[in-house]
């Protein structure tokens, strides 16, 4: 039924971390298995946002004041802190803290992207945009949309039948017409993940530029943006345990210095007259109005959590739950996994069907039962159309579940099974 | 609330032997129903006989267990039902499903088997499964008229 080792299993069955999430520590009949949706927030997290607005409330960036500067401050030092996370240093090997901008969450820095990248590279037709059929609406739609306003066409990397993006469809796909690739460094539908830097090396050696979204991956995988060799990178804070209506987008300072504003307002200008405007400096040139300060502040709180329990070991927790989740899925005759059957080859989440019965049946029946899954297209419909479904079941781990929720969930789907074949 | 307070044996009986799931040759009105966020594709049939009563209702189509088992006892209800009393227990049933209705007598009177989906109130994201058959045959009879 596994093949985890008496000692793999062994750390799944302790979980030293659910006592840090007030949701779920407080709820201990509830089995959380849906953090590609949403992950559940340690209290570090709860407290620092209190704290802001306790300690250190005003509006940053224009007071004189001691408790307009903490809060500015307090803001640069998120910044800061989420560049060291992603790997974003300088030449001189300093953070590239104001090359941080923060959006309400991953789909805006992509709308972001989408609204000013086109006109630094001048996007017109004949030009391509190469995106995966994996992509999540949030990296699918802004590219349609900046595809029929300009008249470039929107190309999509297929997958091999071990839900792969093979070398070949980077050779064929991306070429002399590309002017960007954007994809997306772990599928919230599939689990798998790709290998970005190759696609970024690929979309460098014909002149393009590369985004990666890395809304599935930032959480949980450690990801350095140098590596991937990427020009942005963009994820949100709630997925990891920070706030919601946090979203960071990362970019190549040169890049981000070159773009128009994407909003404009306060907070965003240097000078203004009656006809014109000067814009700010990155980042604060792309965000417009009164920034979320609280939420930057509880983010570097999410950040210093996850540090402290240590990256790694959440990773490798993360992964041998992954793989249990896989594999007992795997053992029943009446489920399909939508997805690749090495369970080591799954990022956090497992898509999967229950035979002849309905994914929203599947899970209304478990939540009878206090499992809570995600079911339906998961935002990815072109790619569910292209697989062949119309709407999967999908269950995802993150370091707070323990082997007990797996187990919960394989009980819950063996009624479901009985009550639609008249064995309860 | 319990798994078997809504996935009953009843309410099975609907799903995995249907009794009104078929097409229905000599229709005297057809009509198509979709819930594009769940798949739910329903087509839904009415005969109409020369009294102006719902003479047969049939349906066909897939989807989840809630849509496909409410079209079935809607079909069931429908029969000898003048379109006017059709829509008004169209009208009950949405009540009920959204939470607006909850005289559990007089949905047992009026809506016999379908009743049985009330728990549906407590499921805000099941609700659209439910209405589909309802909204499907309101939508026709309205169209009608």
């Amino acid at each position: 039924m596994t093949t985890l080792t008496p000692d793999q299993l062994a750390v799944i069955e302790a979980n030293p971390y659910k006592a840090d999430f007030p949701l779920l520590a407080q709820n201990p009949q509830i089995t959380f298995l849906d953090s590609a949706a949403t992950a559940q927030r340690p209290a570090a997290v709860l407290d620092a946002e209190r704290r802001f607005y306790e300690t250190m409330n005003a509006n940053p960036l224009r007071g004189l004041y001691r408790l307009s500067v903490e809060a500015t401050q307090s803001i640069a030092d998120a910044r800061e802190h989420i560049a060291r996370f992603i790997g974003a240093f300088d030449e001189a090997g300093q953070p590239q803290g104001n090359a941080i901008v923060f959006t309400r969450n991953a789909s805006e820095a992509l709308n972001l992207l989408a609204r000013t990248l086109p006109q630094v590279v001048d996007l017109g037709p004949g030009d391509e945009v190469v995106i995966s059929i994996m992509e999540h609406h949030s990296n699918l739609i802004p590219w349609q949309q900046v595809c029929a306003a300009t008249g470039a066409k929107l190309v999509y990397l297929r997958l091999a039948d071990d839900f792969s993006i093979p070398k070949s469809e980077l050779a064929n796909k991306i070429g002399p017409r590309t002017k960007l690739v954007s994809v997306t460094q772990v599928s919230n539908v599939l689990g798998v993940q790709n290998d970005v830097a190759a696609i970024a090396a690929r979309a460098h050696e014909v002149g393009a530029l590369c985004f990666v979204d890395g809304a599935q991956s930032v959480p949980h995988i450690k990801v350095d943006v140098r590596a991937l060799g990427c020009d942005f990178l963009a994820f949100s804070a709630h997925k990891l345990g920070g706030p919601m209506g946090i979203g960071v987008l990362w970019g190549r300072p040169e890049l981000l210095d070159a773009m128009p504003p994407f909003l404009v307002g306060g907070e965003m200008i240097d000078s203004v007259t009656e006809t014109d405007a000067v814009w700010s400096s990155v980042p604060q040139k792309f965000e417009a109005g009164t920034q979320d300060a609280a939420g930057s502040f509880a983010t570097d709180a999410a950040l210093t959590y996850l540090e402290t329990q240590g990256m790694e070991a959440l990773e490798s927790r993360e992964r041998l739950l992954a793989v249990y989740l896989c594999e007992q899925l795997q053992s029943r005759g009446y489920i399909t996994v939508i997805g690749p059957a090495e369970p080591d080859r799954h990022i956090g989440a497992v898509s999967f069907d229950v035979r002849n019965i309905h994914p929203h049946d599947v899970a209304s029946i478990l939540d009878m039962s206090n499992v809570c899954i995600r079911a339906g297209h998961h935002c990815a419909q072109p790619l569910l159309t292209y697989l062949g479904w119309h709407s999967t079941c999908r269950a995802s781990v993150a370091f707070y579940n323990d082997k007990a929720d797996i187990d919960r969930l394989m009980e819950g789907l063996d009624m479901v099974w009985g009550i639609f074949n008249g064995r309860n | 609330m319990d798994v078997t307070s809504l996935y009953n044996e009843q309410f099975m009986d609907h799903v995995t032997h249907p009794d009104y799931k078929y097409p229905l040759d000599d229709a005297t009105h057809e009509h198509d129903g979709v819930n594009p966020s769940c798949g739910d594709e329903l087509r839904l049939y009415v005969r109409l006989g020369d009294d102006g009563r719902i003479e047969e209702c049939a349906y066909t189509g897939h989807g989840c267990a809630v849509s496909m088992a409410s079209a079935d006892m809607m079909s069931d209800l429908m029969v000898g039902k003048t379109p006017e009393e059709a829509l008004r227990l169209c009208a009950l049933f949405k009540g009920m499903v959204t939470g607006a209705e909850k005289d559990n007598d007089l949905l047992e009177d009026e809506l016999d088997e379908a009743a049985l989906l009330k728990d549906v109130s407590h499921m805000p994201a099941r609700v659209k499964c439910a209405e589909l058959a309802w909204r499907t045959l309101q939508e026709m009879l309205q169209e009608k008229a």
